[in-house]
């Protein structure tokens, strides 16, 4: 078979290829290579071990990004769920209202809870002139998974809303005449047909949230050091970039591994539905 | 049960726009204080006005902005070409995996990895420390090809083949019929992939601090320089700038009809 494509077509794809080879292959071959050598350049396995030291910290924002995705999903569920069964018109205002703060930079988003929850801020000095005791947020977890909730809670609605939408109404009609109560519709058919908006939702909250430094800085008070925090310091402040470039590959290996989970996980239940 | 869902989505909004409100109306204040509105004052928007770094740093962003987006979609546009008439599926399938892993990959990673590429490089070549706008605009570009090649792909994909063969059937060249048939009907994705490098390169702020030197400035790293450590009221007002163009641009591009893509993609890039 004469291959009748143009030299145009043949050829367009190399520019993008040579690109993403050196740019995107590149940098994650120097990771690799970084996190397997000492500063002399010689093959070691001393960075790996020396992760062990920063377990802690790989606990604690494992647990911190678990329990920030756990509120948006306890939260923005309810919310998407409501969206979706909002007449048409008001359907666009809200997911315009929902889209808004992504666009605004999470720099921004941050900044502005902290000036409202710190200590001298509008909430304390209200509580103040009420007679009431001033409280301390900033600088505990508490406000860290605030942050995270705060920040990310659009990148759960969103995915979760779009699943919803697309639910064929007359299945919810079905399974109440067939004798379901709306527990039972919500548990049995509602959320099995809106796993795959879930599962990209988590995705979307957790992996920024494991990785944060920004939030962890500014709502923790230099109290939490997160993984992201970790790698920030490693390679903006103190330059030691092998140790940096260790933490980076496990994180990066971390979190691919459960977004093939999820996904696996979604697609399972996608054939189950089928059937 | 109405009462309650409407309940529910206002409070859940009303928190969720709350922060941001509240810094709004305070950079109006006149004192300098965040707790205590003592008068109307646009005099933190003088003082940003008059500070030449920040206006060099919207500066930076804007050009970094522009270079980017547009290598981007020139890239990103013939790319997308050349997978549509790709016949190697496992090639294909290979260039979209590579190409898709910055949208997985946290941005800390990606930051991180292009930082430790340049400066190995750099020593490399004994050219010490190459951080500043080239690799800026290099990074840029990276991360924003996937969202051209997803916004321009599927135009390619969608596009009628039978108009290709009327056109060469009437008399076309294929160039002819490359430009002037099958170029019109790809355009709309180019152009929505434009803008959304475009807003994804003004936008970015973690993968720029870690491939920046201090010498060029962004306007998210400024903020970030700015609020390391104690407030400054100016932030108030530059943020309050930004939030506005925002919504204008936001209610603008709405009424085009692009909403929502940017969600759906990395929803489509995470499966």
């Amino acid at each position: 078979m004469k291959d009748k494509r143009s030299l145009l077509e043949k050829a367009a794809a190399v520019p993008h290829t040579v690109w993403i080879v050196l740019f995107i292959l590149g940098p994650l071959l120097f990771v690799l290579y970084f996190a397997f050598t000492d500063t002399r350049g010689n093959f070691s396995f001393s960075n790996i071990q020396l992760l062990s030291s920063y377990s802690h910290i790989f606990f604690l924002s494992i647990c911190f990004a678990l329990v920030a995705t756990a509120f948006c999903l306890l939260i923005g569920y309810p919310l998407a769920f409501v969206m979706a069964r909002a007449k048409p018109s008001t359907q666009k205002l809200l997911m315009l209202l929902m889209m808004l703060p992504m666009w605004i930079s999470l720099l921004i988003r941050t900044y502005s809870l902290m000036t409202l929850l710190d200590n001298g801020g509008l909430i304390n000095s209200v509580l103040v002139a009420l007679g009431l005791e001033p409280l301390t947020v900033v600088g505990t977890g508490g406000a860290v998974i605030l942050g995270m909730v705060y920040d990310f809670l659009p990148y759960m609605v969103l995915p979760i809303y779009t699943s919803m939408s697309k639910l064929d109404k007359r299945y919810l009609e079905a399974a109440a005449d067939l004798g379901c109560n709306p527990f039972q519709t919500l548990f049995r058919v509602v959320l099995p047909l809106t796993v795959p908006g879930i599962v990209s939702g988590v995705t979307m909250v957790f992996v920024p949230s494991i990785s944060t430094f920004y939030i962890s800085q500014k709502l923790g008070g230099g109290n939490f050091d997160l993984i992201g925090d970790t790698i920030e310091r490693q390679f903006k402040y103190a330059s030691t970039y092998h140790i940096g470039a260790a933490i980076s590959l496990v994180m990066m290996i971390l979190i691919l591994i459960s977004i093939a989970v999820m996904n696996r996980f979604s697609d399972g239940d996608g054939e189950e539905m089928i059937v | 049960m109405k009462i309650l869902s409407r309940s529910y989505l206002f409070i859940v909004f009303a928190l969720l726009y709350a922060p941001i409100l509240i810094l709004v109306v305070f950079s109006f204040n006149e004192g300098g204080s965040l707790s205590a509105y003592t008068g109307f004052s646009l005099r933190w928007y003088r003082e940003l006005f008059h500070d030449q770094v920040a206006l060099q740093s919207l500066k930076n962003s804007f050009m970094l902005a522009l270079g980017s987006s547009l290598l981007a979609t020139l890239i990103g546009t013939f790319a997308a070409l050349g997978l549509d008439r790709m016949r190697h599926r496992y090639v294909r399938s290979a260039i979209n995996s590579v190409t898709n892993i910055p949208m997985m990959n946290p941005d800390i990673v990606t930051g991180v990895s292009m930082m430790l590429l340049f400066v190995a490089l750099g020593g490399m070549l004994g050219a010490g420390d190459v951080l500043g706008k080239w690799t800026m605009l290099i990074a840029h570009t990276t991360f924003s090809l996937p969202y051209v090649i997803l916004s321009v792909l599927p135009r390619f994909k969608q596009f009628d083949k039978t108009l290709r063969e009327a056109a060469l059937d009437l008399g076309c060249t294929p160039a002819q019929s490359f430009f002037k048939v099958e170029l019109p009907a790809i355009v709309p994705g180019v152009f929505s992939g434009l803008v959304m490098a475009f807003t994804l390169s003004l936008d970015d702020f973690v993968i720029s601090h870690f491939v920046s030197s201090p010498d060029f400035q962004t306007l998210p790293l400024y903020i970030y320089n700015q609020t390391a450590h104690n407030v400054k009221y100016s932030m108030y007002a530059l943020c309050t700038l930004i939030i506005v163009t925002i919504l204008v641009l936001l209610l603008v591009v709405n009424f085009a009809g692009n909403m929502g893509e940017r969600t759906k993609r990395k929803k489509e890039a995470v499966k």
